[in-house]
């Protein structure tokens, strides 16, 4: 095998940190699910984002090695939310704006087995 | 056989071969050795073929397509509806099968290695499965022309496509394919910059079409993931109505044009950006003189790379999309040409003073420089929205689109093939010939999208089989000028044939240019560099002077022969003959 | 599948070049040192990872779009998703995390059989997770929870019989599979092949692990209560068929209370059908799952009839009060873009198990060290992707407004 010195680039990881690392996921993914039977309006969404991060700043930092991660490896992973964020923004905001035009005043009724009665509806509509 | 490399006055240089056998053509031979070959220009060529092929392809529906539009009811039999399976067809071969694979994979392969001093891309197992996935992409195409054809249009909008009986679910899933060979390419490319740049290649000595070639790698890497979900997700809208674009089953059909176009519109990037980059090269080499403002072009095709992300809603104002949105992208929309600008401006202060060879691709560089800034200055009127609702889904349209794609990218790729032709074949071609296919190319070109540009303003919608009498005079015009535009590329293509059989042998240097490419034999061997090169400036022509003996430029001083002291910590270098 | 291709093997290039450094056993010629090769790998498979998260997002975005569109048709279909199936997988991918981010130690430490020992585990826990979801799956086709536009449930009839058993197909190309990996392992056994007996046996417990995934999935379906789902595993495979009847009359008998506490004034065909669906599924011992299903079905109707309905969630501009907010369509749509999802994110789970199985046989060759770890690496990092992707799917498919 090789008996080159220039082997510096592998750096392993402590038994301890992936197995508290692992410990802290199962833990949030504990809270996050209790959390949700708590009725939190709006907010429910943002909380359960927002615990999803951590989890994925540990799954990041950790285990994908983003600590010890060059510079430029970083930046390509973040630029890739930069431009998400342009994606979901410009898409998101533009159908914010126009969804009043996009939803049918009234809808056909929710009984699927009753397609006459549909037709009905749509009939009185015109 | 006699190379540059061995007459150089005063010269040494490691670069070059010393048998036939390791021209990379004749190294090894045979289907197989083609068929799995990991050589980067092996692949290039492959990709040529492929590409050019579906050009051939794409340019004879062209043709149909301007013959029956010779008559206002048409000129041929063709039926409106096979009408409508022609120009999609047309649309959907030249954007996927031939624009966006045409620079970056067939010159690109060839050229990012060898240009930057390395020996290969950093992944060419990938690079051989991304021409695969390319190869399966194409069947997938032409497996849907087969059976039901496809009359969406290139763009795939729901909720036609959505509704229509044609094989939509085939196309779209071979467009799928044609996404991911797309990115692998580019994804190939960012690591082979980043990380296989020889000693002294620092960012700044990078020949401007490998700049160009990184800018359009991000926008490969960054986009096409966004259309390849987008294909999966409207062949699911067909096979199992899944309601996210269908209205019919409460989808919205704008969102799926936000979805296309996020990838579509910097698609238009990964199309025009490498053809700015040749540009850059024919116009420093053929005026023998420094590229004008190196920094600014650089940085200019990054910022056009991350501005086409910014951009995408100004394809939609007339879909629905909100107000406030429309405004929005439309200031947006208005930045890009200070970049584009940048770049005109720099190319044509580049030939100011400078020693000009109108040769064949010079000729090319020239009629882009002519055709791109029409296109580019169109553009404006679309982007602008008042305007734009008046001349929306018209042959303005048409002819922006490709006064920049055609005019563009084509008209650059063409001149791109000329000038690197001798370094890939080994073989000069019919200097003549070359020049007068470049005249007819800008002549038919003008002659076939300038009437267009009225029609537009006329009203004359796109994509219509028939049309008023009024217009007639306009749509012959325009189809005579398609004549004449494939008659120019036939006899392009014909001198490039030619020349295979007939072209004598070409020197490693015959135009005079100094990036790395030209320090290698043509064509280069197996391994391209026995030993990694050390690299000078790539617009540095003082030392590059004319040898009539040999008919080729040679390196008069030693700009390169500074082989790194310290022993390289390399294995010697694999494939070569140690 | 990329992964399978970003790391060059020299003894596979091209003609016209031999390799006679025998001590660069693994460095492709185009790279200079090991640790460019590495580089280079690294970069690729980040950019790659780049490309897989913008894939997603145009997902993410779908789902943003149309939960912000109608928050209340996602609340009410979600309650048909089983969180605690979703709670186990979320678990059985962490620890494969885990168990990867320790192969790669391993790798890196020249650990070679401990190596081949976390893939196993990882691979195992990528097909438990595959198990589950092939319940989950099948018992939503039953029910006709489907994409919009074959969205057949019917809240009369939940349950309606003689559909085609999909369970079967799901788990027929794995048995398959188990049957051919075990086959090939006792020919292996009979040749005293050492090498691959060493890679088979793995792959036997690997595919094996699929049916305990479905097994699992199955006591967890069938509506175990805290108690039972504490992730005890024998306990609850042994008295699996027990429990499973006795959480159907547990679940019966919450769904009567819970009947009881909803208020549907204003309804009375769909209270009817309610009252419909109960007697059926009384009838019906054998339904797995009928509580929440039951719960979903009170959840939905109520939330369909507008009873239930929070006025901060109901669009302001609504221009009629007759405005009904739940048809099939667009509870249809959740489940478009909850197979969309899963299924997309199920596929990176089955290629991600294609590249593991080579990183298998390639660590029981024990051909990593500190040097050449790349692929395990890079593997892992797309492994941890799909980990993180799932991450993220678990609160916003499976946890709303439970």
């Amino acid at each position: 095998m090789s008996d080159h010195s220039d082997h510096g680039f592998a750096h392993p990881q402590s038994i301890t940190t992936l197995l508290t690392v692992f410990a802290a996921l199962v833990f949030l993914t504990i809270v996050t699910v209790v959390q949700a039977s708590f009725h939190l309006g709006n907010w429910e969404i943002w909380i359960a984002l927002f615990i999803a991060s951590l989890k994925a700043a540990l799954v990041l930092y950790f285990f994908m090695h983003l600590g010890h991660e060059k510079p430029f490896n970083i930046l390509v992973f973040f630029s890739t939310l930069f431009f998400l964020a342009l994606f979901l923004g410009g898409t998101l905001s533009d159908r914010n704006a126009y969804r009043n035009q996009l939803e049918p005043d009234i809808d056909e009724p929710y009984r699927s087995e009753a397609p006459a009665e549909a037709a009905e509806t749509a009939a009185a509509m015109e | 056989m006699t190379t540059g490399a061995a007459t150089a006055p005063g010269g040494v240089r490691d670069a070059g071969f010393v048998s036939d056998n390791e021209n990379y053509l004749k190294n090894s031979s045979g289907v197989l050795s083609w068929m799995f070959t990991l050589d980067h220009k092996r692949i290039g060529i492959m990709y040529l073929v492929g590409i050019l092929t579906s050009f051939l392809g794409g340019g004879l529906l062209a043709m149909v397509i301007r013959y029956h539009l010779m008559a206002p009811g048409g000129a041929t039999t063709i039926s409106n509806d096979a009408y409508n399976q022609l120009f999609t067809l047309h649309g959907a071969i030249m954007v996927f099968l031939f624009i966006i694979p045409s620079i970056p994979a067939a010159l690109g392969n060839f050229l990012v290695p060898v240009m930057l001093g390395a020996k290969d891309v950093a992944f060419p197992r990938l690079n051989l499965s991304s021409f695969y996935l390319w190869v399966g992409g194409a069947i997938f195409f032409v497996g849907a022309l087969l059976m039901n054809g496809l009359d969406t249009g290139w763009t795939f909008y729901t909720p036609y496509s959505t509704s229509t009986d044609t094989s939509v679910v085939m196309a779209t899933f071979g467009a799928f394919i044609l996404g991911f060979s797309s990115i692998f390419t580019g994804l190939n490319f960012i690591v082979t910059i980043n990380t296989m740049r020889p000693p002294g290649m620092t960012w700044f000595r990078m020949p401007l079409f490998l700049w160009a070639t990184y800018a359009t790698s991000i926008i490969q890497v960054l986009a096409t993931p966004v259309l390849g979900i987008t294909l999966l997700l409207l062949i699911a809208e067909n096979v199992m109505h899944i309601g996210i674009f269908d209205p019919e089953f409460n989808g919205d059909p704008v969102t799926y044009q936000h979805f296309f176009w996020f990838y579509s519109h910097p698609a238009v990037y990964i199309m025009i950006l490498p053809a700015f980059g040749i540009i850059s090269e024919l116009i420093s080499v053929h005026s023998h003189k420094g590229i004008f403002g190196y920094r600014f072009i650089a940085y200019s095709s990054i910022a056009l790379a991350l501005l086409s992300f910014l951009v995408w809603g100004h394809h939609m104002f007339t879909s629905g999309m909100s107000s406030v949105t429309v405004v929005i992208f439309s200031a947006l929309t208005f930045t890009v040409s200070v970049p584009s600008a940048i770049k005109v401006f720099n190319w044509v202060a580049t030939m100011y003073k400078g020693a000009i060879s109108l040769t064949t691709p010079m000729c090319y560089a020239l009629a882009f420089l002519f055709l791109f800034t029409i296109g580019g200055l169109t553009g404006l009127f679309l982007g602008t929205i008042s305007t734009d609702l008046h001349l929306h889904d018209t042959y303005f349209v048409v002819a922006h689109f490709h006064y920049v794609m055609m005019g563009g990218t084509v008209v650059s790729f063409v001149g791109g093939l000329f000038h690197w032709w001798p370094k890939m074949t080994g073989k000069m071609f019919n200097e003549a010939g070359g020049r007068i296919s470049a005249l007819i190319v800008f002549v038919g070109f003008n002659l076939t999208f300038l009437p267009q540009f009225l029609l537009g303003n006329q009203g004359m919608p796109r994509r219509y089989a028939t049309y008023d009498p009024e217009f007639q005079w306009l749509h012959q015009l325009s189809s005579i000028g398609a004549f004449t535009l494939g008659i120019g590329l036939l006899v392009a293509g014909l001198v490039l044939l030619h020349s295979l059989y007939a072209g004598r042998q070409a020197p490693a240097n015959p135009w005079g240019g100094a990036t790395l490419e030209w320090h290698c034999t043509s064509p280069p061997p197996f391994y391209n560099f026995k030993h990694a090169p050390v690299v000078g400036d790539p617009y540095e022509f003082a030392n590059v002077h004319y040898d009539e003996a040999t008919d080729n430029y040679v390196f008069t001083e030693l700009p390169r022969t500074l082989v790194p002291e310290e022993p390289v910590k390399t294995p010697t270098p694999a494939g070569g003959q140690s | 599948m990329a992964n399978t291709a970003l790391q060059a093997d020299p003894s596979h290039d091209d003609a016209g070049h031999h390799d006679d450094h025998e001590h660069h056993e693994n460095l492709a010629h185009h790279f200079d040192t090991y640790e460019q090769q590495f580089d280079a790998g690294k970069l690729g498979i980040w950019v790659f990872l780049v490309t897989e998260v913008l894939f997603f997002g145009g997902l993410f975005c779908a789902y943003a779009l149309y939960r912000n569109l109608r928050p209340d048709v996602f609340a009410g279909s979600s309650e048909f998703l089983n969180t605690k199936l979703g709670a186990i997988n979320t678990g059985v991918l962490l620890f494969s995390s885990l168990t990867m981010a320790w192969g790669v130690r391993c790798a890196q430490l020249r650990q070679h059989k401990m190596l081949a020992g976390m893939l196993a585990a990882t691979l195992s826990c990528a097909a438990i997770f595959l198990g589950v979801k092939a319940i989950e799956y099948s018992h939503k086709w039953s029910m006709g929870l489907l994409p919009a536009g074959l969205y057949t449930y019917d809240p009369a009839n939940p349950h309606p019989a003689g559909g085609p058993n999909y369970l079967l197909w799901i788990c027929a190309p794995f048995a398959i599979g188990l049957l051919f990996v075990v086959g090939w392992l006792i020919i292996a056994k009979i040749k005293k092949d050492e090498f691959k007996v060493r890679v088979l046996m793995p792959l036997t417990v690997v595919f094996a692990c699929f049916f305990v995934g479905v097994q699992l999935g199955t006591i967890l379906e069938s509506g175990g209560e805290g108690e039972h789902a504490a992730g005890d595993d024998h306990h609850v495979v042994a008295g699996a068929d027990g429990h499973a009847e006795h959480g159907d009359d547990h679940a019966e008998g919450r769904a009567d209370e819970h009947l009881e506490d909803l208020d549907q004034p204003n309804n009375l065909a769909i209270e009817k059908a309610d009252l419909a669906g109960l007697e059926v599924l009384a009838q019906d011992q054998s339904n797995p799952g009928a509580r929440d299903t039951l719960e979903a079905l009170k959840r939905q109707e109520a939330v369909a009839s507008g009873s239930v309905l929070q006025g901060d969630q109901r669009p302001v501009e609504s221009p009629t009060e007759k405005r009904v907010t739940a048809t099939p369509k667009q509870a249809g749509v959740f489940f478009s873009i909850y197979y969309c999802m899963t299924g997309v994110h199920a596929i990176h789970i089955l290629a991600g198990m294609g590249v593991m199985i080579w990183l298998l046989v390639r660590a029981t060759r024990a051909e990593f060290n500190e040097n050449y770890f790349g692929p395990i690496d890079y593997v892992g990092l797309y492994w941890h992707l799909v980990d993180l992707i799932w991450i993220y799917l678990f609160p916003l498919l499976y946890l709303i407004g439970k």
